[in-house]
């Protein structure tokens, strides 16, 4: 047999080999680094964002509050506004790292404790959206694509453009209006907001499907507002991929149409849309403050809002504080996925 | 005749918004187990076009007529499932561009791997991985290359997996399309040396579509050479390249491209102009206005393939009247 494999190829083949590992660290350490640099980006643009930029925000905040000088003099102490700019900065950071975010104008309680108490409806808000949108939109996107021009593709891209189009307040409200005021013969069976009803334990068997039923309204809203990225990113990502190559070599070897689809296609198909799915995440963050708002969520959404009407400026700068995170790590672990299905970004 | 591929007077026509464009007319070749027929021809010809067929692979787009035969079964109107079947297992390719052709995130021994799972299910995993490391050994590629992805390939080394993923279940026939266009010199001896060692092995009939004459002749027992979609001659592999019967033939085997010089793909030395465009054919013989040797009748009349006593043919009025 001819042996043609020269030194060249068997020293290639070593190479590969011990490098391969330290590549994967050192494309995670990479990611990991550039979200670390976001983050302390981000911590400086909310100091300025919160301090410098509208002026003193003693008289900001304080609109009419004060009124004496002293009065003024005891709130710049506590809040660290008599201190000079980079004084400031310092216990800026050393606060919101260990965790101290400051006070509620409102509430009168420590930011962080409202933070983390509004936390989880927005969390399972958002988060059950998100799954149910990308499973759903991808689904549609494959059988669309893989059909293009059929009934099927027609229907479901023209219902993803006009859910693209709609805005989440309006979707919601409509929502709202047919399936909890009711409608003709559909019932208003699901509320028209809040988390509980007042009359159920939250943490019995019987609150968690009241919780469920309080949802549903909210987490359809938000899934059929978040359908439309992913299911045309998918589609035209799998669209970009059927003309290819490799799917004819996968067709000559005797695979099912299925088959190819699945075992080809798509999985070549979902690497942009990792990545356009990563640049889209910083859109949940807008749409989750608008649905908390319409169906009174108790979340960081709504928590938001609320702050700015007084203006609860500490709160303000926590949720924002929040948010840019949940984005940053969000298209970390989006990056990191990339790197785990495509070898190619890896060497 | 019973051979193991027949093409019968197979026509495909692709059907585009700018109308249609015939890129095989009415090609009839044949192929008995264990032969190896060389397809020449410049680019656009129809050669791929020509050999999709084969595994019914050609387009949607597509429009196929003729039969082609595969063990005596046309291809073109068999079952899915006998078609499935047949793929891989009966017939397999080596495409033209290993790069685009291998998945670029499945490990190249998963793809080898992927028809042999496919065609016997009974084989056991580490069985499986064993034939990838015998298929890859035998291309002259350590077993471990196939943990490799395509892209830690180089090209040669590519093209010898698409040639191991081709053996991979014992085919009675591998088309390979340019396997050793885009490599260079030595690397492209390497592996014509590899597909040949294999072929005299295995006694499995290859059919190898090239561009360049000399690479044919060397390897093939016969050669057809086409032309805007026809062969325009075929013989036994030697006496086409040295002794030519058709005009075009001999401008290709004149030529005498050297290997992997790309600039001879697209224009035979010695031969002016360029290939026709299938959807504007010339009238009369198709190769007319490029001919050196064309005369009155040649503008009018088209001429057809004619064989000889000694088995060879050629679609030339010169021939013809002979
Ligand atoms: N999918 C398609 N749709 C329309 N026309 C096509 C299609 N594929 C090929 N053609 C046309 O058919 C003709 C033959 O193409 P084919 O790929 O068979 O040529 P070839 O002989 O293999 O050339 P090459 O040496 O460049 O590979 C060309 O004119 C080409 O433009
Ligand atoms: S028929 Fe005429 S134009 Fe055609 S190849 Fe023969 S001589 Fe040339
Ligand atoms: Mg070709």
């Amino acid at each position: 047999m001819t042996v043609l494999a020269t030194q060249q190829e068997a020293a290639d083949l070593g190479a590969t080999g011990a490098a391969r590992s330290g590549s994967i660290g050192r494309y995670v350490a990479g990611r990991c680094l550039g979200a670390l640099g976001s983050l302390a980006f981000m911590l400086v643009v909310s100091f300025f964002l919160f301090r410098v930029l509208p002026g003193d925000p003693a008289r900001t905040l304080g609109r009419g509050r004060f009124s004496t000088p002293e009065q003024l003099e005891e709130f710049n102490r506590t809040y660290g506004l008599d201190q000079a700019l980079p004084q400031q900065f310092v216990t800026f950071l050393k606060n919101t790292l260990t965790g101290d975010f400051g006070i509620s104008l409102r509430y009168r309680v420590p930011v962080s404790d409202l933070l983390l108490d509004r936390m989880w409806p927005t969390l399972l808000l958002v988060g059950s959206s998100t799954v149910f949108a990308i499973l759903i939109g991808v689904w549609l996107g494959i059988r669309g694509a893989w059909k293009r021009g059929g009934a099927f593709d027609n229907i479901s891209t023209g219902t993803s453009l006009t859910l693209y189009a709609m805005p989440e307040w309006w979707l919601g409200l409509l929502l709202i209006a047919v399936f909890a005021v009711g409608l003709g013969p559909i019932p208003g069976w699901f509320p028209t907001g809040g988390l509980h009803s007042v009359d159920v334990d939250p943490s019995s068997v019987a609150g968690v499907f009241d919780t469920i039923r309080h949802l549903t309204l909210p987490v359809v809203t938000l899934t059929l507002a978040y359908l439309a990225d992913y299911s045309l990113i998918m589609r035209s990502s799998l669209l970009d991929e059927i003309g290819e190559d490799y799917l004819t070599t996968a067709r000559a070897k005797g695979l099912r149409d299925s088959q190819v689809r699945d075992r080809h296609a798509v999985r070549n198909a979902l690497l942009p849309t990792t990545t356009l799915v990563a640049l889209n995440i910083g859109f949940v963050v807008s749409g989750a403050i608008t649905v908390e708002t319409v169906f009174s969520i108790p979340g960081l959404g709504l928590l938001a809002t609320e702050a700015l009407s007084v203006p609860d400026y500490w709160v303000l700068q926590g949720t924002f504080l929040v948010a840019s995170a949940g984005v940053i790590i969000a298209n970390l672990v989006a990056n990191l996925l990339y790197g785990l299905l495509d070898p190619r970004v890896r060497t | 005749m019973s051979g193991l591929l027949e093409f019968e007077d197979v026509s495909v026509t692709y059907r585009t918004s700018g109308g249609d464009v015939p890129a095989v007319r009415g090609v009839s070749l044949s192929v008995a187990a264990g032969e190896v027929v060389g397809i020449a021809g410049e680019s656009g010809c129809g050669k791929s076009t020509l050999a999709a067929t084969i595994l019914r692979l050609q387009p949607p787009s597509a429009k196929v007529t003729g039969r082609v035969l595969f063990e005596g079964e046309d291809v073109q109107t068999m079952r899915w499932g006998d078609l499935r079947a047949l793929r891989w297992a009966g017939a397999s390719m080596v495409f033209q561009g290993a790069l685009h052709s291998l998945n670029p995130v499945q490990r190249v021994g998963a793809q080898i791997a992927e028809p042999i799972r496919l065609h016997e299910e009974s084989l056991s995993d580490s069985a499986v991985a064993r034939r990838v490391g015998e298929l890859l050994e035998q291309v002259g590629l350590p077993a471990a290359r196939a943990r490799a992805y395509p892209h830690q390939l180089s090209g040669g080394q590519r093209q010898r997996v698409m040639i191991a993923m081709a053996l991979a279940c014992g085919p009675r026939l591998i088309v390979a399309d340019e396997p050793t266009t885009a490599l260079d010199v030595m690397v492209q001896a390497q592996v014509l040396g590899v597909l040949r060692d294999l072929v005299r092995e295995f006694d499995v009939g290859l059919v190898m579509i090239s561009h360049d004459l000399s690479v044919l002749a060397d390897l093939c027992d016969r050669i057809a050479v086409m032309y805007a979609g026809r062969v325009v001659e075929q013989g036994p592999a030697g006496k086409v390249f040295t002794d030519p019967l058709h005009p075009y033939a001999a401008a290709l085997a004149a030529s005498f491209p050297h290997i992997g010089d790309m600039a001879a793909r697209y224009a035979p030395s010695g031969l002016p102009g360029d290939p026709p465009d299938p959807a504007d054919l010339p009238t009369g013989c198709s190769f007319h206005p490029r001919c050196p040797k064309r005369f009155g009748a040649c503008e009018t009349t088209d001429p057809q393939l004619r064989s000889d006593s000694a088995g060879r043919a050629a679609a030339c009025l010169l021939v013809e009247g002979r």
